[in-house]
């Protein structure tokens, strides 16, 4: 199982001697250069460099050499003669792929779970600058004694700066509501199971050109800022869901706490989900040679977690400009004044930094992690059944119930026991033999 | 020089008056009014009792709003229990007394709270041992009423008021409200008040209020004051102007901070300092005023004349129907004509 630590994997750069080359640079003119080769796996073993076009030249290089008449021979790269002899070109790639993901667009599936009326839908709007809740009906109690847990879901198209992103909220109405709330986190986790069964099935499939993502990328937990910290449903939630989805927890509703207030709380739901194992997103470390704004960025981030938010429908006059708040006898509150609450870091987070790196985590681990329980289930059964050429995955089995998977596993163990044994005895015969 | 004049008798003004004889009929002052001043001090002397029950979730500030109606520390916050002792407690009620003196006037006041209440995933039943706790009261004053030789005074442990805490969601009622309600509507007076009301702005708590007074409607729960109880035109008219404002919008405090040059209760966050006890930030004042300085001798009256006086003719009624005697009433007269006498009082 795969952990989810993980190192920005670097290409591995050898640098080639070319110092004396590098004394040729012309006096007074500061060239700073870095050359280096990436060398080809195939062509590793081969001693003296050939130009035979199969070594890349990964150049950052800021200033162009003007003394090409001095260099040796080995740097001369076959795809463009002339002026630009040593610049291949393929610095543009980052460009390329921006261009078109740019025309293809993105997506993002956002989950928000929570009891209802801590400001979930305010939330969203205020996030993504729209209304998605227009026609939203509050059921009155009667209506909500009979409430069980349904999942909605809403899909808007954002586009900014000519970049279409396809945002889906998956809402949780109902959840926690109710007078009983045992397993009421049971159909959100079978409806991320779901997104990830269908994954897996259209990636096995034929046609793979035209796969809809719907997996879950990210779920915004919120705690109540009422309470002293994390409450049973809370734990047993994040609990159930934080091996499928990456949860960021969140304290709602801000504004009804002080400043001390709030650092209590938020100091009290880190060691309490720490306390019980709770496996939250984690930001991903940075790189040891990011400037030291960013790193302290980066720190700060991390030690404002959970963060606490509020979220506003509405825009208010504040100091003579138009925000976005919320307006009270004694004061207004800005939802996007850092000194008032955390909103401007979750949104950075979510959407300007880390957006990607949840869609990867996502695809990597949490996928990664059904897809290798999903396929262990189903080689399971297809042992029993005596099937083994089959190296075609079918279709996801139902998978059986806990008894007979156990029975399997022991006579799995017991087979492979004695085939081990039968092995050792075969070899103790061939040395008696021989 | 007064003349001596043969005292008429009083002139009875208006047919249908007969027998009442007004002020202003009476020639001379006779002095009834100072039945008052005794009675006053008559009460000073043995002092009150009032028993105040808060149930809520846990962190609705409770404790806190009790501390600030009586301006002393009547109730220890609750020192965050750790999770594992939240799982494992049921609902457990625990009742503190003390004795505040104001003016001459000593009150002795018990706050019965009741941690754990709606704090598991599964909170059904959740509100049986308080209704048990209830009636349990109920109980011991019916047994004291019926002893031969009574106390002159009976210790009064009955709860006089239940103020029930809602968070403020901003929605409607939940589930766990109505029932809770709906239950012990009938037999104590609830004060039901939005808790921690310092994150919704007005707009959003004039609508909350009207939609919690329209589920309260349609679920059939009575809160405190209660429509039929009012006993004349103005008391009704006293009433409406509370039961308009009910739930009230609660912020509360136990730390000083200085606005304009006082020293007021409040809150102070990045954006404003919450001032509890002004009216224009929220409705502290008014729940203190119906608690304490209006409504304190009508609340135990309620309890006394409507839901005491309930509680017995069912139980009474109860014991009278299993005549064999299962009935776990202790009576010491033990004769039935004694009954029928008691429940037409």
């Amino acid at each position: 199982m795969r952990s989810s630590g993980r190192q920005i994997r670097s290409l591995s750069l050898r640098v080639s001697g070319f110092h004396r080359a590098a004394q040729q640079r012309p006096v007074g003119r500061p060239v700073r250069l870095f050359m280096a080769v990436v060398e080809h796996s195939r062509f590793a073993s081969q001693a003296p460099p050939r130009c035979s076009g199969s070594f890349f030249f990964f150049t950052v290089t800021v200033n162009l050499w003007r003394h090409r008449s001095r260099l040796p021979f080995f740097f001369i790269s076959q795809t463009r003669q002339g002026d630009d002899k040593q610049y291949v070109g393929f610095a543009t790639l980052p460009n390329q792929v921006h261009r078109k993901s740019v025309k293809k667009g993105f997506d993002f599936t956002l989950m928000v779970a929570g009891e209802s009326g801590l400001g979930k839908s305010t939330l969203v709007n205020s996030l993504f600058l729209t209304d998605l809740y227009k026609d939203r009906k509050l059921l009155n109690a009667e209506e909500r004694i009979s409430q069980t847990v349904e999942i909605t879901k809403h899909t808007v198209d954002i586009e900014e700066k000519g970049v279409k992103l396809k945002l889906t909220i998956v809402d949780t109405p109902g959840f926690g509501d109710a007078v009983n709330n045992n397993e009421c986190w049971k159909p959100i986790t079978d409806y991320i199971d779901q997104q990830f069964e269908q994954y897996f099935r259209d990636e096995s499939g034929l046609n793979r050109k035209n796969i809809l993502d719907n997996r879950v990328h990210c779920c915004l937990y919120f705690i109540p800022p009422f309470g002293h910290g994390l409450r049973p449903v809370d734990v047993e939630f994040m609990k159930a869901l934080h091996e499928r989805v990456n949860i960021i927890a969140l304290i709602a509703k801000a504004d009804c706490l002080t400043p001390n207030e709030t650092k209590k709380l938020k100091d009290r739901v880190r060691d309490e989900i720490e306390r019980f194992g709770i496996k939250v997103y984690q930001f991903p470390e940075c790189d040891s040679d990011e400037d030291e704004e960013f790193k302290q960025m980066d720190k700060e981030l991390k030690e404002c977690t959970p963060f606490a938010v509020i979220g506003s429908n509405t825009v208010v006059e504040a100091r003579g400009q138009r925000v976005r708040g919320r307006l009270y006898p004694w004061g207004i509150v800005e939802v996007e004044n850092q000194s008032h609450c955390d909103f401007v870091k979750l949104r950075n987070m979510l959407i300007r930094s880390h957006m990607h790196d949840l869609k990867d985590v996502t695809c990597d681990v949490h996928y990664e992690n059904y897809r290798a329980h999903c396929i262990q289930q189903m080689t399971s059964k297809l042992a029993q059944d005596n099937r083994m050429d089959s190296s075609i995955p079918i279709l996801p089995l139902p998978t059986p119930d806990a008894e007979t998977e156990r029975l399997i596993k022991m006579k799995d163990e017991e087979l492979k026991r004695m085939q081990e044994m039968l092995e050792k005895m075969q070899q103790q015969m061939h040395e008696k033999d021989q | 020089d007064s003349e001596l004049e043969p005292i008429p008798p009083p002139q009875l003004a208006e047919p249908g008056t007969q027998g009442i004889i007004r002020g202003r009929d009476l020639f001379g002052y006779v002095g009834i009014e100072a039945v008052l001043d005794q009675m006053r001090r008559k009460t000073m002397k043995a002092g009150f009792e009032f028993n105040i029950m808060v149930v809520g979730q846990s962190g609705l500030g409770k404790s806190t709003l009790v501390n600030t109606l009586f301006k002393s520390k009547v109730s220890r916050k609750s020192c965050t229990p750790s999770y594992e002792e939240k799982i494992s407690r049921t609902v457990h009620l625990k009742s503190v007394s003390h004795i505040i003196e104001e003016k001459g006037v000593k009150m002795r006041l018990t706050v019965i709270d009741t941690p754990g209440f709606g704090d598991q995933i599964n909170n059904e039943n959740c509100w049986d041992p308080i209704v048990k706790y209830i009636n349990e009261q109920y109980e011991k004053y019916l047994t004291e009423e019926l002893h031969i030789t009574r106390k002159r005074r009976i210790p009064d442990t009955r709860v006089h008021c239940c103020v029930y805490f809602l968070p403020a969601t901003g929605h409607r009622l939940r589930p766990i409200d109505v029932e809770f309600m709906k239950r012990l509507g009938k037999i104590v007076s609830i004060v039901p008040v939005i808790a921690k009301a310092d994150t919704l702005t007005m707009d959003e708590r004039l609508d909350f209020k009207q939609r919690i007074r329209q589920d309260l409607q349609a679920s059939g729960i009575r809160v405190y004051p209660q429509k039929e109880y009012d006993e004349d035109v103005e008391d009704r008219i006293r009433n409406d102007k509370i039961r308009e404002n009910i739930p009230f919008a609660v912020v509360g405090t136990d730390k000083e901070h200085q606005v304009n040059g006082n020293k007021v209760l409040g809150r102070k966050t990045k954006w404003g300092i919450i001032e509890v006890e002004n009216v224009a930030h929220c409705e502290f004042a008014n729940l203190r005023d119906l608690l304490v300085r209006s409504h304190l001798q009508d609340l135990k009256d309620v309890t006394h004349y409507i839901h005491y006086e309930t509680y017995r003719v069912r139980r009474l009624n109860e014991s009278n129907a299993s005549v064999s005697g299962l009935s776990a009433l202790p009576l010491e007269n033990g004769i039935t004509e004694k009954y029928e006498a008691q429940s037409q009082l």
